[in-house]
């Protein structure tokens, strides 16, 4: 038995005796808290046998809890949006209104896809320019009508094109960042599997930026780093290692404001546990945020990115 | 570092070792053996082929501003090295050299200074500087100068020459992006002007924010304007690059710039610009 196994075994009888106390009224909090102990231990030793090379493999899968299926089950209703009213649409970048939990709100997600057929319609969830000009469409649509802005980054970056290029995917993202400081109501980021580059942070100048555990946030793939400061993209382990692009480091540097958990062996075990993480999750942070007139979140908001990484920042 | 086009009319990079600065320069475009003191009078334009060398910022600065006028702003104390990167050689070592072979503290140059006799707050990236890159230091010095031309009521003009973001400071520099557009957006709401120049290179996480969300955008003949590098593109998706592609004028035709203008007539367009952006005063 792995770890992760040992884990599971351990977490389903600390449930079984839960269980027990509730039904027949026995006091077992003295058995629980050591069996909660455990967990905490074993869980801290796997997640730190993880090498930052290791997560970015993980951040990657294919069956990471992402995308629509992700999205549907978050949420009560969805219904998307398509196309950025110039000249299309786009698979790899979706979004539309939804509710959740009974609230409105309007949400932004990267589509990789699971199956291969999948993973190449919607490149890899690599976005092109319409994908960028439309979520700034949703972003302006919401904004009109005042409904908090979720979005959930799955991405290695955006589309290096030539259709991109010429549909001017630069201004695109520059409009995302631009269009997301400005929305006058809570805007909120959750980092889900891999947050490639400028593809990602069009979509993360958010007053909150949550990650899972597991999940990766850079400014550049450990491979690019690698290829141009090494010269050779075998060094990706080290690349990865110097970027600091782990959820904890992320947390540290206060490029994030909180880690969801994974289940131990990675998100793509337990799928409906992810989606209760980040529903959880998200639903405190909108609740917090929403509670906050509209021009302090807007100071929050200003402040958070105006001294990110600056001297005197920590303010 | 001369720049050329090939025969695909590409952009190549041609690395030539400058320092100590030779009396003769040889222009890679056209062969041209040219005099030092020559290529400066023409602002680095190869007087044979037109080929466009680059600019360091203190060139660029005198070659915009009216003589005497600029005025550097005292630079930010930031954070160095924020995670202790090092590669081949360390970051701390890389910034190190990179001080002393441009004479600057970091990828941009900021300050005040006069536009034939307009005021304004100007900043100007140099490619020799870690490519132009906009790490924290670099985008704390474009906030700042922001910052100054709001407080002083002056337009805000930044001259581009950037490959992207400072891979050794990681996510933070990737939100940098953020971060100038916040300050962006404080300049847009007290309703000051800011004018982009976008010149050889405007690329990545640079031209994905601030140089992409000027109120008006003049790209310097001989730009290379894009979100991702030539090379990049062709590698990542094995396309074709069109004849021009990335090139001021493509910028142009696709709407991305409001004009195209020679290096030698820079000056006198940024002026123009300005004086109607400016009331009379
Ligand atoms: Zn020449």
């Amino acid at each position: 038995m792995n770890e992760a196994e040992r884990l599971k075994v351990l977490e389903e009888k600390a449930a079984e005796l839960r269980r027990l106390a509730e039904e027949n009224g026995l006091d077992l909090s003295a058995e629980i808290a050591v069996l909660e102990q455990k967990i905490a231990e074993l869980r801290r030793a796997i997640q730190e046998g993880l090498s930052p090379w290791g997560r970015v493999q993980l951040a990657r899968r294919p069956d990471r809890p992402s995308g629509l299926p992700f999205v549907q089950a978050l949420c009560d209703s969805f219904y998307e949006l398509r196309g950025d009213r110039i000249v299309g649409d786009d698979p790899a970048l979706r979004g539309g209104f939804a509710k959740l939990k009974g609230k409105r709100i309007a949400i932004l997600f990267h589509q990789r896809g699971a199956t291969p057929e999948e993973q190449r319609q919607a490149r890899f969830g690599m976005a092109s320019a319409q994908g960028y000009w439309k979520a700034r469409r949703i972003m302006k649509v919401a904004a009109r009508l005042r409904l908090p802005l979720l979005t959930l980054i799955n991405t290695p970056g955006a589309y290096p094109g030539v259709q991109a290029e010429a549909h001017n995917i630069a201004g695109a993202i520059a409009a995302c960042i631009w269009q997301m400081l400005q929305h006058p109501a809570p805007t909120l980021a959750v980092i889900l599997g891999e947050g490639g580059s400028g593809g990602a942070v069009a979509l993360a100048a958010a007053d909150r930026v949550l990650i899972l555990e597991n999940a990766t946030y850079s400014v550049i793939s450990p491979e690019g780093a690698a290829s141009i400061l090494w010269k050779d993209a075998k060094f990706a382990e080290k690349a990865a290692e110097n970027l600091k692009l782990t959820a904890q480091e992320l947390l540290a540097l206060g490029a994030v404001d909180e880690v969801i958990p994974e289940a131990p062996g990675g998100a793509h075990t337990d799928f409906q546990g992810t989606v209760e993480a980040v529903r959880g999750a998200v639903l405190r942070h909108l609740s917090e945020l929403s509670a906050l007139p509209l021009d302090e979140l807007l100071r929050l908001r200003y402040k958070r990115y105006r001294h990110v990484g600056s001297a005197g920042g920590a303010d | 570092m001369p720049i050329r086009r090939d025969k695909r009319d590409r952009y190549v990079e041609i690395e030539v070792s400058t320092p100590p600065e030779p009396l003769w320069v040889r222009c890679e475009s056209c062969g041209e053996l040219i005099f030092r003191q020559k290529l400066q009078e023409n602002q680095y334009v190869c007087p044979r082929c037109g080929a466009y060398f680059f600019l360091s910022a203190q060139d660029r600065v005198a070659s915009l501003v009216d003589g005497g006028s600029f005025v550097e702003l005292p630079p930010p104390q930031v954070v160095e090295d924020p995670l202790g990167f090092s590669d081949q050689v360390s970051y701390k070592e890389r910034l190190g050299r990179a001080r002393a072979e441009t004479g600057l503290s970091e990828a941009v140059l900021a300050g005040t200074a006069n536009v034939q006799g307009i005021p304004v707050v100007l900043a100007v990236m140099d490619f020799r500087f870690i490519g132009g890159s906009m790490g924290v230091g670099v985008g704390e010095i474009l906030c700042q100068a922001m910052e100054h031309a709001l407080q002083e009521g002056k337009p805000f003009v930044l001259v581009v020459s950037s490959g992207g973001a400072r891979v050794q400071e990681g996510v933070l520099s990737l939100l940098q992006m953020v971060k100038v557009v916040a300050a962006r957006e404080a300049l847009a709401r007290a309703g000051i002007p800011y004018i982009a120049i976008l010149t050889y290179p405007s690329t990545g996480g640079v031209l994905a924010s601030i140089g992409s969300i000027a109120d008006l955008t003049i790209a310097e003949e001989g730009a290379l304007i894009g979100f991702a590098g030539p090379r990049v593109i062709e590698q990542t998706t094995g396309e074709r690059l069109p004849p021009g592609f990335q090139t001021a004028k493509f910028a142009l035709e696709h709407g991305m710039v409001d004009a195209v203008v020679p290096r030698a007539k820079l000056r006198e367009e940024l002026a123009r610009a300005l004086s109607v952006l400016v009331d009379e005063r």
